[in-house]
């Protein structure tokens, strides 16, 4: 099999704090191929933002250091790759849209200005000719009036239209995946499904893969083809979207599905929201065994004992639970 | 822009005015007389001394007097010293130029340590260069001028007689032989000067950047491939760049306060030391003329420092 665009195996992230390594990402494996949307899922807390950031280097090194695994990129490992190297692929190759479109944009500049940069960056475009892509970028991604638009600053525009310029910016250089952090978390809800749509449309005109991650179920259901669920900075299960929402195998996943607001029900029969009890383990001194014990409701003494590895118990649907 | 400028010109008149009410009430109400000698010279008769005092107004009730010296001030008459009989305006203006040459050379002095060496150490945090420049920036700015200036003098002037420790005005030399004098003797008050801004400034220079390194449009501005360097200068000092600015046009009040002290020291014969003789002569057209014109110079650099303000942030509007 030829590896896929993406294939990171093994990956551990751990961060030096004063009480000790925050082990954020400890053992994960996530693969994408060319075109496909993956979801990465999970509560607050369990490692996506670090998983993600750390494929581009963009966390903080230190505190932050790769201490294990590979990260393939069309069939390269870029792990031991050099700060210029890195450089580009960043934007280029792989285009990243931050959770918090308020702050993600600086403020002195304006927003074609900040598109246009990598374009010129990586494309050697003129001044002229990048702020012409600037525009064109806003108007694929639906700002009305691009051409007056492109010359406004960010405070101009509100979260929905800022989260619409960080698209733009991430399409800007055309690239082959598009790792989304929670890009409608911050956002209402009636702007979040517009986002989405967007970024499904994109991903349809453009041909890119997505890497979106969120914590909300909803959003899985509505974009993915594929998902991995995460805790605790490790992955529990891993399926095509149908597969894991018919018949979800991990007692976390489960749980998740289980919390996902629905309307029929909730408005008619009063059912409560389930939430999960209990929270996510300080990453400090993890758990041994099953790292979601604490919290499951089959937890045994066998769980308790030693790691669930993860294994496939369908074709392509993985999971790492002893049941 | 215009609108807002001509605005805020008209609201300094109003405070113009009250600090020259102020100033002129406290001097009045001060203890000392600028005849206080003719007062106990006995071969001055009494009489005589009646009729100067009359004559300059120095008996009218305080708010007369007021009256007459606004109006007199509106017209472009700044008075004549009671001292040296020279009119205030032309004194200022020969002492002006070397306070503003002096501060504006130790400012500039100052700026060029606290960018460099507060970005570098903020982009480095806790690193060995950031740890002594940090050490550095606090004893500099913890150290008074007056007591490195002296200590200066010791080391540079008496211990090493490697530069003069007089400023003189009057230099018997031309061409490059007066710049060369000019600048032995200027150098020890401006970096005295300088230093202690430098060091002030890289501490927040140093904070600036910082508080900005962290933020997330710099994340933004990394996944893009730009290089350390774009990301640093474009991204994060930019944007540090703002209370920056903003600080230093509102310290350069502070900074004339403590070029008094240093003019003093050096007897660099500026503006500061016109006041300090002045008052010690209780001059009062003087004092009242350099006092007053340090408040425009205040009104002056907090209107700079909102249109710098405005100027590097978009997010402000002048309307
Ligand atoms: N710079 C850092 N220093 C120390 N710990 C960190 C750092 N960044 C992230 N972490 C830790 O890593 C863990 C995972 O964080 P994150 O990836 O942001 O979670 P998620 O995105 O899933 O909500 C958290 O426990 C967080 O405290
Ligand atoms: S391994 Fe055990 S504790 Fe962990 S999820 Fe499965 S049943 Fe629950
Ligand atoms: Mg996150």
């Amino acid at each position: 099999m030829t590896e896929r665009l993406l294939e990171i195996t093994g990956l551990k992230v751990h961060f030096k704090t004063d009480d000790g390594w925050v082990r954020a990402v400890d053992g994960v494996d996530i693969g994408i191929a060319t075109g496909e949307t993956l979801c990465v899922v999970g509560e607050s807390g369990c490692g996506k933002t670090v998983t993600a950031k750390t494929i581009l280097k963009l966390i903080d090194m230190p505190p932050g250091k790769i201490v294990a695994g590979r990260i393939g990129w069309r069939g390269r490992d870029i792990v031991p790759l050099s700060p210029a190297e890195m450089r580009d692929i960043r934007a280029k190759e792989i285009g990243f849209i931050f959770q918090e479109p308020m702050t993600s944009l600086n403020p002195v500049y304006t927003v074609g200005e900040q598109i246009a940069e990598s374009v010129r960056t990586h494309e050697g475009l003129s001044r002229k000719a990048a702020m012409d892509r600037a525009t064109e970028m806003l108007r694929l991604v639906n700002i009305p009036s691009p051409q007056r638009r492109v010359h406004d600053y960010p405070h101009q525009f509100s979260g929905g239209m800022r989260q619409r310029v960080m698209i733009a910016m991430a399409l800007a250089c055309n690239p082959r995946l598009i790792i989304a952090d929670e890009p409608t978390t911050a956002l209402d809800v009636t702007i979040q499904a517009q986002i989405l749509d967007l970024l499904n449309d994109m991903k349809e005109q453009l041909g890119t893969a997505v890497l979106l991650i969120t914590h909300a179920m909803g959003v899985v259901a509505e974009t993915a083809q594929r998902v991995v669920v995460m805790y605790a900075g490790k992955v529990v299960e891993e399926a095509p979207v149908g597969e894991l929402f018919a018949n979800p195998r991990h007692p976390y996943t489960q749980g998740l599905i289980r919390s996902i607001p629905r309307i029929d029900r909730a408005a008619t029969e009063h059912v409560r929201l389930e939430a999960i009890p209990g929270t996510v383990p300080s990453l400090l001194n993890p758990p041994l065994g099953c790292r979601f014990a604490a919290r499951c409701r089959y937890a045994t003494e066998a769980c308790v004992a030693a790691e669930p590895p993860l294994r496939e118990v369908a074709p392509g649907h993985k999971v790492a639970c002893i049941l | 822009m215009a609108n807002y400028l001509l605005r805020r010109l008209l609201i300094a008149i109003p405070s113009l005015l009250g600090i020259s009410v102020i100033l002129f009430v406290v001097l009045a109400l001060a203890p000392g007389d600028p005849f206080g000698e003719l007062t106990t010279n006995p071969a001055i008769p009494p009489e005589v001394r009646a009729n100067l005092r009359a004559s300059l107004g120095l008996d009218d009730p305080i708010h007369l007097r007021y009256i007459s010296w606004l109006t007199a001030m509106m017209k472009g008459d700044w008075g004549y010293s009671f001292v040296s009989r020279i009119p205030v305006d032309q004194l200022i203006l020969q002492r002006l130029p070397t306070t503003l040459a002096v501060i504006g050379i130790s400012q500039i002095v100052a700026l060029a340590i606290a960018l460099p060496v507060g970005v570098y150490a903020a982009t480095r945090p806790y690193s060995i260069f950031d740890q002594v420049a940090n050490t550095l920036a606090f004893v500099g700015f913890s150290l008074p001028t007056f007591f490195t200036g002296l200590v200066f003098i010791l080391i540079f002037s008496i211990t090493l007689d490697w530069l003069p420790f007089v400023y003189r005005t009057g230099i018997d030399a031309s061409g490059w032989r007066w710049w060369w004098e000019q600048f032995r003797q200027s150098i020890m008050p401006i970096m005295v000067l300088g230093l202690f801004q430098g060091a002030t400034w890289t501490r927040f220079v140093r904070s600036a950047v910082l508080d900005v390194i962290r933020l997330d449009y710099v994340t933004t501005a990394r996944s893009k491939g730009l290089t350390e360097g774009t990301v640093t200068m474009k991204h994060v000092v930019r944007n540090a760049m703002i209370p920056v600015v903003t600080l230093v046009a509102l310290q350069m009040p502070a900074v004339f306060g403590g070029a008094i002290v240093t003019e003093q020291i050096f007897r660099v014969p500026g503006i500061g030391s016109l006041l300090i003789t002045s008052i010690l002569a209780n001059d009062t057209p003087v004092i009242m003329a350099v006092t007053f014109v340090f408040a425009a110079l205040v009104i002056f650099f907090n209107l700079l420092a909102d249109i710098l303000y405005g100027w590097l942030d978009p997010r402000i509007s002048y309307s």
